[in-house]
């Protein structure tokens, strides 16, 4: 199962080197790495997930991607719990032939789990994130496919 | 039936799941029903623009059946990545 959903941080070598052992198919290799990002010199957050749903919404839309692109991998890692300012709390992996299919596949993923994974954000002081409509857009260029979770 | 509560709603209503028994036939339905049980039910459902629905873990409309169903689960649109 390439999508985990965890409290603790991850190391995105240690990750591209799971994803590259003992094979020499893949030609490239995008990662995304999300922060808590600081906010008028405030910082960190909470994030809340609905477990179970959680896992099920990622491997749907990791299972899209790989329906819509020839990877030859891909890692989903979503983090929950407290959060302090610069911590990673997402890392996409996409491995393929050539760089394009990982880079779109990278972003579609990165797309959906904005706005399709159940995940909220309560910022420190400052209460529950909205949902942003940029995010929605974000999803209509990709128009066919999924359209829930 | 488990009924489920994330996020904002979870504050207003005051607990995170709660186990109901229920006639309700739509999602619409239950939400009609938990309305006239409190007040912080009523706060928790005034926009319900800005309240989306799973039901056993699927995202659906407010329309959707609950026939069959052993989970609803209430949260704002989601902010993950």
């Amino acid at each position: 199962m390439a999508v985990c959903v965890q409290v603790d941080d991850f190391d995105l070598s240690a990750e591209m080197a799971l994803m590259t052992a003992g094979r020499a198919d893949i030609g490239a290799l995008v990662s995304f790495t999300g922060l808590v990002r600081e906010i008028n010199g405030g910082g960190g957050m909470e994030l809340e997930h609905y477990p179970g749903m959680t896992e099920k919404a990622l491997q749907k839309i990791e299972a899209e991607a790989r329906s819509r692109w020839d990877l030859q991998d891909c890692r989903i890692i979503h983090r929950y719990g407290p959060l302090e300012a610069g911590a990673q709390i997402v890392l996409v992996l996409t491995a393929s032939k050539h760089r394009q299919m990982a880079f779109e596949a990278a972003e579609f993923i990165m797309d959906f789990l904005k706005s399709r994974a159940p995940f909220w954000k309560k910022e420190s002081g400052r209460g529950w994130v909205d949902a942003r409509e940029s995010d929605e857009a974000a999803l209509a260029r990709w128009k066919a496919g999924i359209t829930k979770t | 039936m488990n009924v489920l509560y994330f996020a904002w709603l979870r504050e207003r209503i005051g607990l995170p799941k709660e186990e109901l028994e229920t006639k309700a036939s739509t999602v619409a339905d239950l939400v009609e029903e938990l309305r006239g049980r409190a007040p912080r039910y009523q706060a928790a459902f005034a926009d319900m623009s800005a309240v989306r629905v799973a039901v056993d873990q699927e995202l659906v409309e407010l329309d959707a059946p609950l026939a069959g169903a052993s989970e609803v689960a209430f949260f704002p649109p989601m902010t993950g990545g």
